[in-house]
């Protein structure tokens, strides 16, 4: 259409501002800090430190490790785990059947609820003593047993469970969204050819939703990659760090320590990992070259 | 106002027949394994604690009944007035409120640029829009604490407001000009042919038809803001300021013993906001295959 140029600027203008401030800005920031000393509590000490941070960080801080490994293997089983259980999901309330869209509201209603709470609602049903696994026991199924949240051997599974909770129908909700625009007719023509269920699903609905599985999974991952409000409090971290992933640790760092200059310096860390990552995938997915 | 929410979206795939004319029909048995029993389950996975979080709200401290009768109101009246989450509620209102009304009206604007304009920078922006759904909120925390207390917006609801709107909008804006691309540009355009202005003919034909939209993603900028945990925790540390995430979380590590109190705080802070998103899913649902998906 055309137009005075000046008009599509105008109406972006304050999206770019917003942006430039809370978005370019920051990580500009970030940046410069990490080749600071930059403490709040110990102004005396601040000034340009070269990449001492990133030495101490690669070197002496075996807690740096530790939570890159742990941010990996808990966006790895998250993200798995999620994508999986939303196709079937997904692929259940795609059917035609009575009150779909009721039940669609009801599985659909956790991705509303905030981390936060999902861990009070969730601590309420892992408790010991007044929890879900106390009251089967009553029933006769399984025992008891202790806290899945204070023991070390069931904290990482049970903090996964509390995170798919509220996880999956976010994939739900993608993976349907494109499931509806695959046309009719393909299954169709599929079936005179002698398909069956299953390979009808093979070879037209998951071709189709490839590109819609490309991205809601790495979404999903950075996503995860950056989950702060669910473990911080559901375990904080523990026990003995345990479950500290690396936006966790910097948070400790930049709010406990004040420690802006080597908080930073995990950050651009983290940002590295996750667009090496991300690069990565997008090239193995092969992205966007669908046949 | 319930005529215009069922009324279907302007893009809306087009109605599938009521019932699928296969041979086998609703009769099929296999239906049961493949469909109604794993539906089940899942619908059990996702309410039981739902449940158990009602029922420790409405109980009175001690019991132990499955189902919550004789039913109180204690424990809401120990949230609400004894903890304040009274006020942290009134809080969350604010924030979640000014941050749906500052998204959608931003996101109007640059979705309908997006859509009905070709100007320099547009992919370069688009790409911007699009890769900022890869900077994680947790990782801008120190610049942006640094920015807030620069610019005096620690503990004030404006700060968070600013906040929110920055995070939600770029995939408020995305989405929106997709809902704007599916309105034909014809109407608009025989609207300025009668005299319209270009505002006006926006006001008068393509608003109207994006009324589905500004639902879909006001809501969800809405329920982001309302949930939204870590600026929250961050900015506003007075105890007036507190966000519904915020005391619940300060709930979690100071009243843990008192289940009930715990459980109506988290009844206060899930209601608004599965409410709303119950109504607006199948927005979401739609605008999503409308091809924002397809980015």
């Amino acid at each position: 259409m055309r137009t005075k140029t000046w008009a599509p600027y105008a109406l972006i203008a304050p999206t770019l501002l917003l942006m430039a401030v809370f978005l370019v800005y920051p990580i500009g920031s970030v940046l410069y800090y990490s080749f600071q000393d930059y403490n709040v509590t110990q102004p005396w000490k601040n000034g340009f430190a070269g990449l001492d941070n990133f030495r101490v960080m690669l070197f002496e801080d075996p807690l740096f490790w530790q939570s890159l490994v742990f941010s990996a293997k808990w966006v790895l089983v998250e993200v798995g785990l999620q994508l999986a259980l939303g196709l079937v999901l997904a692929l259940i309330v795609n059917e035609t059947f009575v009150a779909r869209g009721l039940a669609r509201a009801l599985v659909f209603s956790p991705w509303a609820v905030s981390g936060v709470l999902t861990t009070g609602i969730w601590i309420l049903l892992y408790n010991p003593s007044t929890g879900i696994f106390q009251q089967l026991a009553q029933w006769g199924i399984g025992d008891a047993g202790t806290s899945v949240l204070g023991n070390p051997d069931t904290v990482f599974p049970a903090t996964v469970v509390t995170e798919l909770w509220r996880g999956v129908p976010f994939f739900a909700i993608m993976l349907l969204a494109d499931l509806q625009t695959i046309p009719k007719d393909l299954y169709e023509a599929a079936s005179v050819d002698g398909a069956n269920r299953w390979r009808r699903f093979l070879s037209v609905t998951l071709p189709h939703l490839r590109d819609a599985i490309v991205l809601s999974t790495l979404l999903r991952a950075v996503w995860e990659f950056n989950n702060v409000d669910l473990i911080y409090t559901l375990t904080g971290g523990g026990p003995a760090n345990q479950t500290t992933t690396l936006p966790l640790y910097v948070a400790r760092k930049a709010v406990d320590s004040h420690d802006f200059g080597y908080g930073s310096a995990l950050t651009v860390a983290g940002f590295v990992i996750l667009l090496f990552c991300s690069i990565l995938y997008l090239r193995l997915s092969k992205f966007g070259s669908r046949t | 106002m319930t005529e215009t929410l069922v009324r279907p979206a302007v893009d809306s795939p087009p109605p599938t027949p009521p019932q699928r004319r296969r041979k086998s029909g609703h009769h099929d048995p296999s239906r049961v394994f493949r469909l109604h029993l794993p539906l089940l389950l899942y619908l059990l996975f996702t309410l039981v604690p739902f449940y158990w979080m009602l029922v420790f709200a409405l109980r009175p401290t001690g019991s132990t009944a499955l189902v919550p009768w004789p039913m109180t109101l204690e424990h809401f009246d120990t949230v609400w007035n004894g903890i304040g989450f009274g006020v942290f509620f009134t809080n969350s209102m604010i924030i979640a409120g000014g941050t749906l009304v500052a998204v959608s009206v931003l996101a109007l604007m640059g979705g309908y640029a997006l859509a009905r304009f070709q100007f320099k920078g547009q992919r370069v922006f688009l790409l911007a829009l699009l890769c900022s759904q890869f900077i994680p909120g947790a990782m801008m925390l120190i610049p942006l604490f640094v920015i807030f207390r620069e610019a005096g917006l620690l503990n004030t609801l404006t700060g968070l407001v600013i906040a929110d709107t920055a995070f939600q909008l770029p995939l408020a804006l995305i989405l929106m000009s997709g809902f704007v691309r599916n309105v034909p540009v014809e109407l608009e355009e025989a609207a300025m042919v009668d005299g319209c202005t270009r505002l006006r003919a926006f006001f008068a034909v393509t608003l109207p038809q994006l009324r589905p939209a500004l639902v879909a993603v006001g809501s969800f900028a809405f329920i982001g803001a309302w949930n939204n945990f870590l600026f929250a925790l961050m900015f506003a540390s007075k105890q007036d300021k507190f966000t519904l995430p915020v005391g619940l979380s300060y709930a979690l590590g100071e009243f843990n013993t008192d289940f009930g109190a715990l459980a109506a705080g988290g009844v206060v802070a899930a209601v608004p906001v599965v409410l709303v998103f119950a109504v607006v899913q199948r927005y979401l649902v739609q605008g999503l295959s409308a091809g924002a998906v397809k980015g």
